[in-house]
């Protein structure tokens, strides 16, 4: 679809991604030599050093600001969380409360059952993104490594449902889970239609393309294995890196997904954490105790937080190829 | 040839008797299912089942199963949220015919907002088939509770434990001031009619006090008491002399600073009327309201003080309530009768269940007798006995014009009315807004009758 | 390699190809492109659950549909959408174009450049949900943020959420926080594409940075641009979680602005295609809203693809 783009994208994320590891190090030397430049020992950046100087003092203000910014809601909600209904009423607080265990405990025996929300967005999550990505490194394969016809024309269409919003076929597949299938309050009909993932296939089919030679599963075919074994056991393993972050784009989609499994979840037991989150807002009466609102919020936007902090620097590179996504 | 025709003769017979005696060890009512499906929203039933009904026990492997006898009882719980239970619900009784025994729906709950929508068509069941001597058995309960599920030839369709009349919740301090005394008879006297109260909202504004909090604190108060439904026999939507009263009411309220320009369940003025420091005179709820809402335990609030009191107010209304049904189709309908006979009529059981839960039980003797007892004081109401407000209030609810449509009609128009006293819309825009959400929610409906 | 084994392994294997497209097709066929044709059908069909029947009406009935959706202020809800987008993103575009400049400049060499990129690409990762919830609890009366605003001389009692400003305009915030940051990185590798030696070039005949910027920087990131700013068009006509948790799914306050139809302010398309499946069970109106909204997109997505096409020659 916008083949230019991904032309121009695919050199700097692999950049990216290998200059990676020793970026500490580069930022050690990039400070050093800032440190030097400023000391004005080159004559040459001493006539723009005023310029460059003001900018980068301004860029530093502007870049903690907005990181402050993106930050501060999270600090709020986790600080509120440990704090109780009234002590939260009475004013704001920057500093931790000592009602955490209060609020969870509020939580367990609440009607909403968020421990349970918890573990079946984990069990629609996680399948959904496993199933995601196997299925979609199947596809680009198939697209990748055969020389079939119509090889292009599939290709072509793949990109093309891609722009399709899923809500636009909602109604049907309302209609299709409900009546014809009969799955209405089943983790089924959200789980395995990400099987079809153009935006998965899209990411994977341009990362073989730079990183899985055919001269390799040629080698494969005449050491005599088959085509299946050749994708799992060579293919696979060679796709790792991408797979890893394309899982992590899946699961966190999947998890923060409300539209459909609002439609389809209706049970107690059965609801997921969006679905729970959604309730908080429309609570009138007795469960409208603040402290348990933010200590259910937080709870569903950790795990995605914690999966942040370890893998921020293949997220955000796969960002830039993957960018896509919506 | 004669010999296997004899054979098969003498099969036959064998069967016939088999399936005799298989008959005559059963008594002659129809054949049992095994499994009691009951549809409901929450936990509120469910918790007085296990507590009361003779026999129940829980299933200690599964929160959502119990056992009455051999026959396993089935919770299927859809929380009320974006219509999520009347949609699972629908769907549940669309496909009652061809569920098998142990999927079909046998008991189902409803709430009076959308109670004609499940009582009108034959997806319930007349309490008089079921074996209930309507007028006999369900004789000590109050006659709005009744009106609500029945359908338009007269027949019962439902049935519930619990009345909620409300009434007006005023603070004690500021009627002293304001109205030189606090005693009920004062009070009511200033609020007796619409009239009345909008004389009392002055004088409240003039001593720097709020009648109400919010636009719709009042409006179930007027749409209990309509004179038409929200949509007619052809499908026309009208709006009730009653509702235009509401609206005319409220803007005049909002415009002279009668209220607080908040909302029903509002997290500010609405909500800062419960302590000490508010400025609102009133509130209008049933005890639930009291007791659940109206942060009574919380510090410094007026209810932790004992200052308020209700009285019976301008008009009688109720506001909550769970009525439940039978479905038809079901497969278990002795079980059916008799969980509804034990839990609305039975005078032993409702006693124990206001007793356990505090509910205002559906059952007129009883809540009389409970009236008259001068020991029995709440808390938060200093002291004062609310049944006997309450009961009084009971008796004056009545329920005569409802639709399939109600609540979609109410919850729409409070909220695009609350734009026209937020000044965010002229009237016309509003009214217009309504139709939209009207016409969008329910694509049947001709709303071009709306006139004002 | 011998060619004719190669030929022959080739041949036999490529078989293979059709067959890994299988599950790919076979779902896409069952949960998209069968929905998709029977959401189409629908459009044409007054097709709803009657509250007085307890039961499907469905009757063929043209193009009313369509024609409805007018008298139900369908193009408020498109303008309403379009408005929440074009507010969260002006701000999005300015601060990515900025960031990503210099994030890319390597002379301005930004010291921890990774924590800021994973700092600001956090939200967009967040449940929208609960993103959308914790603003409404913090931002409503008695909440954190209103607190400070309080010290700031904004009444205890002012509602934002009654307000039709204060509540678009926090929508649109709630959009700027969670996508800029997905902007920054995708306009960066962008610039980070643009050859060093131009801006040396630049920096030595004199020109200043806003000059470097304007005639370099945009002129080779207009792909790109135009790719973001159709994507995320594409990706604001679906706004649905933020302003369906902050105005309880009402869209409300109401608003009138150029069109004569009053809906609520922040109502969007989705919205209303959620109420209609989901709450009123108005599946005639539900199709021909989806089918105009496939009509839209795809005129953007063909206005992406001839765009891209054209730059390509």
């Amino acid at each position: 679809m916008s083949k230019k783009i991904q032309s121009d994208l695919i050199p700097n994320e692999m950049n990216q991604t290998e200059a990676a590891p020793e970026e500490t190090s580069l930022q050690a030397i990039a400070a050093e030599e800032m440190l030097q430049k400023n000391s004005g020992k080159s004559p040459y950046t001493v006539k723009k050093s005023m310029g460059m100087g003001t900018i980068r003092v301004i860029a530093y203000l502007v870049l903690t600001a907005l990181s402050v910014l993106c930050l501060i809601w999270f600090y709020l909600l986790f600080i509120n969380a440990t704090r109780s209904h009234s002590q939260i009423t009475t004013g704001v607080s920057f500093v931790p409360g000592d009602q955490l265990l209060n609020n969870l405990k509020k939580l367990q025996n609440s009607t909403l059952d968020f421990f349970r929300g918890t573990l079946n967005s984990a069990i629609i999550a996680f399948s959904s993104a496993i199933l995601n990505v196997y299925f979609s490194m199947m596809t680009a394969y198939a697209i990748h490594a055969y020389r079939f016809k119509g090889r292009k024309a599939v290709h072509v269409f793949i990109l093309a449902i891609m722009m399709i919003p899923t809500q636009v076929t909602s109604l049907g597949f309302y209609r299709l889970v409900v009546d014809t299938l009969k799955m209405k309050d089943s983790f089924i009909p959200l789980i395995v239609p990400s099987i079809a993932a153009p935006v998965t296939y899209f990411y994977i089919v341009q990362y073989m393309k730079s990183n899985l030679p055919m001269s390799l599963i040629e080698a494969a075919r005449i050491d005599g294995c088959f085509e299946v074994s050749i994708l799992n056991r060579i293919v696979l393993p060679l796709m790792k890196p991408a797979l890893a972050v394309q899982l992590i784009f899946a699961f966190v989609a999947s998890w923060n997904n409300y539209y459909m499994p609002a439609m389809i979840l209706s049970s107690s037991k059965k609801r997921t954490l969006p679905i729970l989150i959604y309730t908080l807002r429309a609570a009138t009466e007795k469960d409208k105790d603040l402290g348990f609102q933010y200590v259910a919020m937080a709870l569903s936007v950790l795990p995605v937080i914690v999966v942040y902090i370890f893998f921020a620097k293949n997220i955000v590179g796969g960002v830039s190829v993957g960018g896509v996504k919506e | 040839m004669k010999k296997a025709a004899k054979v098969l003769s003498l099969v036959l017979v064998l069967a016939m008797i088999v399936c005799c005696f298989a008959a005559c060890g059963k008594d002659d009512k129809a054949e049992q299912g095994k499994v009691l499906n009951i549809y409901c929203w929450n936990e509120e039933f469910k918790q007085r089942l296990e507590e009361l009904y003779p026999g129940y026990t829980k299933d200690s492997s599964d929160s959502n199963k119990g056992k009455i006898g051999d026959t396993t009882v089935v919770w299927n719980i859809t929380p009320n949220e974006g219509m999520a239970y009347q949609n699972a619900l629908d769907e549940a009784l669309k496909n009652q015919k061809d569920a098998k025994a142990d999927d079909k729906v046998d008991l189902f709950l409803i709430e009076a907002d959308y109670a004609l929508k499940y009582v009108e068509p034959s997806v319930s069941m007349n309490l008089a088939d079921l074996g209930i001597n309507v007028s006999k058995d369900l004789a000590n309960q109050y006659k709005y509770t009744q009106d609500i599920v029945t359908d338009s030839k007269g027949n019962l369709k439902g049935a519930s434990w619990q009345g909620c009349p409300a009434g007006l919740i005023y603070r004690t301090d500021i009627a002293e001031r304001v109205l030189g005394s606090s005693d009920v008879a004062t009070v009511q006297e200033a609020v007796k009619d619409w009239a009345s109260f909008e004389a009392t909202a002055a004088k409240m504004k003039e001593a720097g006090y709020a009648m109400v909090a919010g636009f719709d604190d009042s409006y179930r108060v007027f749409s209990n008491n309509v004179t038409s439904a929200w949509v007619d026999k052809d499908k026309n939507v009208i709006v009730d002399q009653r509702i235009w009263d509401w609206v005319d009411q409220t803007k005049k309220f909002t415009d002279n600073g009668y209220n607080l320009k908040d909302s029903l369940w509002g997290q500010g003025p609405w909500k800062d009327g419960f302590f000490l420091d508010g400025t609102t005179f009133c509130y209008f709820g049933p005890a639930w309201f009291i007791d659940f809402c109206m942060n009574c335990t919380e510090p410094n609030s007026v209810g932790e003080a004992g200052k308020w009191h209700i009285t019976v107010g301008p008009e009688g209304f109720f506001w909550g309530g769970t009525w439940v049904c039978a479905a038809t189709g079901t497969d278990n309908s002795e079980l059916v009768k008799d969980i509804i006979l034990k839990m609305t009529a039975d005078t032993d059981t409702l006693v124990k269940l206001a007793q356990k839960f505090s509910d205002f039980v559906n059952d007129k003797p009883a809540m009389e007798k409970l009236a008259a007892d001068t020991t029995i004081g709440n808390a938060y109401l200093g002291g004062q006995n609310l049944y006997g407000v309450l009961a009084e209030g009971a008796n004056k609810i009545s329920i005569k014009y409802a639709s399939a449509y109600d609540q979609g009609c109410n919850e729409n128009f409070q909220s695009c009315m609350k734009e026209y006293f937020l000044g965010n819309a002229t009237f016309e825009e509003a009214l217009e807004a309504f139709k939209v959400k009207i016409k969008a929610a329910y694509p049947d409906v001709n709303v071009d009758t709306i006139k004002r | 390699m011998n060619e004719t084994v190669k030929k022959h392994s080739k041949l036999g294997k490529d078989k293979w190809g059709y067959i890994f497209l299988i599950p790919f097709f076979v779902v896409f066929l069952v949960f998209s492109f069968y929905p998709l044709i029977q959401t189409i059908y629908f459009s044409f069909f007054d097709h709803y659950f009657s509250q007085t029947d307890f039961d499907y009406v469905n009757k063929f009935v043209g193009l009313k549909n369509y024609k409805a959706l007018f008298s139900a202020g369908t193009a408020r809800l498109f303008f309403n959408t379009m408005i929440l987008w074009v507010m969260g993103f002006i701000p999005q575009i300015l601060f990515s174009l900025l960031l990503a400049s210099w994030f890319a400049n390597n002379r301005l060499r930004i010291r921890a450049a990774g924590f800021f990129k994973a700092v600001i690409y956090l939200p967009n990762l967040i449940m929208a949900i609960a993103f959308g919830m914790m603003f409404f609890t913090m931002f409503s009366r008695g909440g954190p943020v209103h607190q400070i605003f309080e010290s700031f001389g904004m009444s205890k009692d002012y509602d934002l959420f009654f307000h039709i400003a204060p509540t678009r305009s926090l929508i649109a915030f709630i959009n700027f926080i969670m996508w800029f940051g997905n902007t920054t990185i995708l306009l960066m590798a962008g610039i980070m594409g643009i050859n060093e030696s131009l801006f040396e070039a630049a920096e030595v005949d004199g020109a200043s940075q806003f000059q470097v910027f304007r005639k370099i920087t945009l002129p080779i990131l207009k792909p790109i641009l135009v790719y973001v700013l159709i994507t995320s068009l594409i990706g604001g006509i679906q706004m649905y979680d933020v302003p369906e948790v902050v105005t309880k799914g009402s869209g409300m306050p109401m608003n009138k602005d150029i069109f004569s139809t009053n809906v609520p302010a922040a109502e969007t398309v989705i919205m209303r295609l959620a109420q209609y499946i989901s709450k009123s069970k108005n599946y005639g109106s539900a199709g021909a809203l989806s089918v105009m909204l496939l009509f839209i997109t795809g005129i953007l997505s063909f206005v992406v693809y001839k765009f891209m096409a054209k730059d390509e020659d």
